[in-house]
């Protein structure tokens, strides 16, 4: 198990560092659906089977497939692959890494301070729909207004005059 | 069962979070900043899994749940807003969105 998550990490630290850079959109978001399900995997090592189950469906089945339907509309071809590698200088990627690789010593540093050991017990489905439909049963209520609000939104944004 | 130290699965969330921050600030293509976001967001949503499992609790888990539907609706109205801007300016340059006249 414990393998597991090392190896699942590994994967997903691969992955995510090929979607920054691609320059084919769709290669970029097969590189995503990689580094979601390595994530998946990571979650149910830690005891989160119902999690790494929506991981798998609504993040890399649905979301990921919203963006290629989108990508397949815009009909992107050679001439934007070509515009991506102009745009893509090696000059362009110093000041970003930096900050963020000062942001990131910055975090391990303040979490290498915490030294838990983190015994992964299963926490199933039944234990998170007994709280999601118990005392946080408004939360639930305002996602559902947030996603039929999303859905008002884009369909008002995607229209055709 | 073998047990994880839990830094290691903060730092892992801490290094996907960097690597999207990464993407957002580099490049050029609106579809690969959004994609980006999505990762950023899903290291967020990681970070709340380990507390979860640290903790044995599953308000983490509910959290992560919230986070997954933000993350739905987003990406609806930015795949919109996306198209929109497709068909206005035919390009996927976020720069050509720098005068913002009505």
């Amino acid at each position: 198990m414990i393998a597991l998550f090392y190896i699942a990490a590994i994967i997903a630290v691969i992955a995510t560092v090929a979607v920054i850079l691609q320059t084919n959109i769709v290669h970029g978001l097969l590189y995503l659906i990689l580094s979601l399900l390595a994530v998946a995997v990571i979650f149910y090592v830690l005891g989160a089977p119902f999690a790494a189950v929506l991981e798998a469906i609504v993040y890399a089945g649905a979301i990921m497939v919203l963006f290629l339907f989108v990508i397949m509309m815009l009909n992107l071809g050679q001439h934007t692959r070509d515009q991506e590698r102009s745009w893509l200088t090696p000059r362009g990627w110093i000041v970003p890494s930096l900050l963020a690789a000062v942001l990131l010593g910055q975090l391990v540093n303040v979490m290498s301070q915490i030294d838990h050991e983190l015994i992964p017990a299963q926490i199933g489905v039944m234990e998170v729909s007994a709280l999601l439909f118990g005392p946080y049963v408004l939360a639930v209520e305002l996602a559902s207004i947030l996603l039929l609000a999303g859905l008002v939104a884009a369909y008002h944004l995607a229209k055709t005059k | 069962m073998e047990s994880i130290p839990v830094e290691h699965g903060l730092i892992l969330a801490a290094i996907l979070f960097s690597i999207g921050l990464i993407g957002v600030l580099t490049r050029r293509n609106i579809v690969f900043v959004l994609m980006s976001l999505e990762i950023m967001l899903n290291a967020g949503g990681l970070a709340f899994i380990v507390g979860a499992s640290r903790w044995g609790h599953a308000e983490g888990q509910i959290m992560f749940l919230m986070i997954l539907t933000l993350a739905a609706a987003e990406v609806a109205v930015g795949l919109g807003l996306i198209i929109q801007m497709f068909r206005r300016y035919k390009t996927v340059d976020i720069n050509v969105l720098s005068e913002m006249k009505g």
